[in-house]
C-alpha cells in the first residue's frame, strides 16, 4: 500500500434537515499519511459531514467509499469494523471503567467471538493487547488502571483517541480533539496526532487555527455546508474568499 | 476474610439453615422471597445493567407459570426435565417477540411498549379459555424431579422444594455474575452508558440488547415456573402490571446496578409486605398495607440513593466523616 493511497472518498454528499441544507454537494478525499483539516464557522456543517462519513447520519444523496468499496448503505458499526474510527467533540468515555477497560471494550468489537459470556472480559488476550497498545500510543501508559472519570480533561481527550485507536482503524475522523485544552495539553495532543499520521488517514475538525496550520497537510473550508476551498495550508491562507468568509472574521 | 465475604457467607449459611428452625410459615415465606429474588434479578439485568426499563416483566413470569399448569397432563405428573425447559422456552419466545419490536424504541416509549405487550398477555389469560379466565387454574400434579427412577428432589414437600429454589437462586445469581464480567456483559454495560459510542466502536448494539432481553425473559420464566410449582395455582393477576411494578420497586429498593441489590430488594420488599399486612401489629390498618409499603419505599429512596445494597458504603462514609 502506498503512503498516500486514498482510503476514504466521499462524492457529492448532500444532507438536508427539513428545509435546511446542512451539507451541500461536498466531495472530500482522505489519504493515508495525511492530516486533512476541516474548518468552518459554527453551523457550517462540519459535524454533519463527519456524521455522514462515519455512518451515524444518513446522506440525502452522494456516496462514501472506503478502500474503493461503496459503503454508503453500511451501518455505522459495520463501517467501524471495516476501519472507520471516529471521536466525539464531547468526551464519550465510560467514566466508571478504568482507562484500560475503556480501550479494551472498544477493541472488543472486532473480536471474532464477541458473544462469549462465560470467561471474564479482563482475561481476553486479544482485546487486552490491542487496548494496551492503543493506550500506549495515546500516551496513557501511566494511568492504565485509573478510573476514566477521574482523568484530567486533556487525558480524557487522549483516552477518546485511544479508544478510537483500539478499534484498529485506517481512517480517523476526529471531531475537535483540542476543544477546551490549555496550551500545554494542545501541544501534547498535536504531537500525538502527528505521530498517528503515518498509517492513518486523518480528518481533523478543529476551531484552533494555529493548531490546524501547524499540523494539516491539506485544509478544506466549509461555509454554509459547501466547500469554498480545499488546498494546502499556504494556498488556503492566501485564498481571498477564505479570508473574507472565515479567517478575516476570526482575526 | 473481608467484611463483604463474611456478609455473603453469613447470608448463605442463614438461608441454608433456615428450614431447620423456620417453621412451616417461615419456610413458605422465604421460598416465596427467593422466587421473587430470581424474578427481581431478571429485571435487574435489563434495567440496572443494560439500562432498558422494561415494564412488562410480569408477562414472562406469568407465561412460564401458565405453561406449567397447561402442559401438565391431567392424569400423571410431568417430569421437570421437559416441563421446565418448555415453560422457560415459552417465556423466551415471548421475550424474543416483545424484544425484537420494543428494543427499537427508547426511553418512555420503551416503557409503554413493554407494558402494552405484557397487558396483551394478561388479557389473553384473562379473556380466553386458554387462560381459564379470572378464576385461574389449578395445577393438578406437582412435577417430578427424578433421574433413572431415583427421586432427586420431592418438589411437593416444602423443605426439599425450599432447597431446590435456593439452589436455583444461587445458580441464577452466579450465572448472571459470570455473564456480566464477560465480554458480552461488558458490552451491555457500555451500551447502558453510551450506546452511540459503542456503535462508533463497531458494536451492532441491537442484537446485544435483544439477547439480554431474551435472557432476562428466561430468568423471569424460571421464577414463574417455580412460582407455579410452589403455589399450584395460576391466575391472570400474575401477568398484571402490578407484578411488573413490584419487580421494579424491588430493584429500586435494593439498589440498581448490582445483582445483590435485586436479591436484597426482593427480600426487603416481601418482609415489608408481611410486616404491614400483619394484623397483630397494625390491627385494622393492616388492610391498608399498600400505604405502609409505599411510604417505606419512598423513605428508602429518599434516604438511600443507592438502595439497601449501598447501605454499608453509606454507613462507612458516615462513620469516617460524621459531619
Amino acid at each position: 500500500m502506498s503512503a498516500h493511497e486514498i482510503v476514504l472518498r466521499a462524492r457529492s454528499i448532500r444532507r438536508r434537515w427539513g428545509g435546511v441544507v446542512a451539507v451541500n454537494d461536498v466531495s472530500i478525499e482522505l489519504a493515508r499519511g495525511e492530516v486533512h483539516a476541516l474548518i468552518g464557522t459554527n453551523g457550517a456543517g462540519k459535524s454533519t459531514l463527519v456524521g455522514v462519513l462515519s455512518g451515524e447520519i444518513e446522506a440525502s444523496s452522494g456516496t462514501v467509499e472506503l478502500h474503493g468499496v461503496d459503503v454508503t448503505r453500511w451501518t455505522q458499526p459495520r463501517r467501524a469494523r471495516a476501519g472507520l474510527g471516529r471521536s466525539y467533540q464531547r468526551s464519550t468515555i465510560f467514566p466508571q471503567f478504568s482507562v484500560l477497560e475503556n480501550c479494551r471494550l472498544a477493541a472488543q468489537a472486532r473480536h471474532q467471538r464477541p458473544w462469549q459470556w462465560w470467561s471474564a472480559a479482563s482475561r481476553c488476550d486479544v482485546s487486552g493487547a490491542a487496548a494496551r497498545q492503543a493506550a500506549s500510543r495515546a500516551g496513557l501508559d501511566g494511568v492504565l488502571d485509573r478510573e476514566a472519570g477521574f482523568l484530567s480533561h486533556g487525558e480524557k481527550r487522549q483516552l477518546e483517541i485511544a479508544m478510537c485507536l483500539a478499534t484498529d482503524p485506517q481512517v480517523l475522523l476526529l471531531d475537535e480533539p483540542l476543544a477546551g485544552m490549555g496550551a500545554e495539553e494542545t501541544g501534547r495532543m498535536l504531537e500525538l496526532l502527528a505521530g498517528l499520521r503515518s498509517g492513518h488517514a486523518i480528518l481533523l475538525v478543529e476551531h484552533d487555527m494555529d493548531a490546524v496550520f501547524r499540523i494539516a497537510d491539506r485544509i478544506t473550508v466549509l461555509v454554509d455546508g459547501a466547500v469554498i476551498a480545499s488546498d494546502g495550508p499556504a494556498a488556503v491562507r492566501a485564498n481571498h474568499e477564505v479570508q473574507t468568509a472565515y479567517l478575516g472574521e476570526a482575526a | 476474610m473481608n467484611p463483604r465475604h463474611a456478609a455473603w457467607a453469613a447470608a448463605i449459611l442463614a438461608l441454608a439453615l433456615f428450614p431447620l428452625f423456620g417453621g412451616k410459615f417461615g419456610v413458605d415465606l422465604v421460598t416465596k422471597m427467593m422466587v421473587f429474588a430470581i424474578f427481581a434479578l431478571s429485571l435487574e439485568l435489563l434495567v440496572g445493567q443494560v439500562g432498558l426499563v422494561c415494564f412488562g416483566q410480569a408477562a414472562f413470569f406469568g407465561i412460564a407459570a401458565y405453561a406449567v399448569v397447561r402442559l401438565t397432563p391431567q392424569d400423571a405428573p410431568a417430569s421437570i426435565w421437559w416441563l421446565a425447559p418448555a415453560a422457560v422456552g415459552a417465556s423466551a419466545l415471548y421475550a424474543l417477540f416483545m424484544g425484537s419490536l420494543s428494543i427499537r424504541t427508547r426511553g418512555v416509549y420503551f416503557i409503554m411498549v413493554t407494558l402494552a405487550f405484557s397487558q396483551m398477555a394478561y388479557y389473553v389469560a384473562h379473556d380466553t379459555p386458554l387462560g381459564g379466565g379470572t378464576d385461574g387454574i389449578y395445577l393438578n400434579l406437582v412435577p417430578t424431579f427424578t433421574l433413572g427412577g431415583v427421586v432427586l428432589v420431592d418438589l411437593a414437600k416444602a423443605k426439599p422444594f425450599y432447597y431446590f429454589v435456593l439452589a436455583t437462586l444461587a445458580t441464577v445469581f452466579v450465572a448472571l455474575a459470570v455473564l456480566l464480567r464477560s465480554r458480552f456483559g461488558r458490552a451491555l454495560a457500555g451500551i447502558r452508558v453510551n450506546e452511540q459510542r459503542m456503535r462508533a466502536a463497531g458494536f451492532s448494539t441491537y442484537p446485544y440488547k435483544l439477547a439480554a432481553f431474551v435472557i432476562s425473559g428466561m430468568v423471569a420464566g424460571v421464577a414463574g415456573f417455580l412460582f407455579a410449582v410452589k403455589d399450584g395455582f395460576v391466575n391472570p393477576e400474575l401477568m398484571s402490571w402490578h407484578v411488573s411494578g413490584t419487580a421494579l420497586m424491588m430493584i429500586i429498593l435494593g439498589g440498581m446496578g448490582n445483582l445483590q441489590g435485586a436479591v436484597l430488594g426482593a427480600f426487603a420488599f416481601s418482609l415489608l409486605q408481611e410486616l404491614f399486612k400483619s394484623q397483630a401489629i397494625f390491627g385494622d390498618f393492616a388492610r391498608h398495607w399498600h400505604l405502609g409499603v409505599g411510604a417505606s419505599i419512598i423513605l428508602c429512596v429518599a434516604l438511600l440513593p443507592r438502595g439497601l445494597a449501598g447501605l454499608p458504603a453509606l454507613l462507612r462514609r458516615v462513620a469516617r466523616n460524621p459531619e
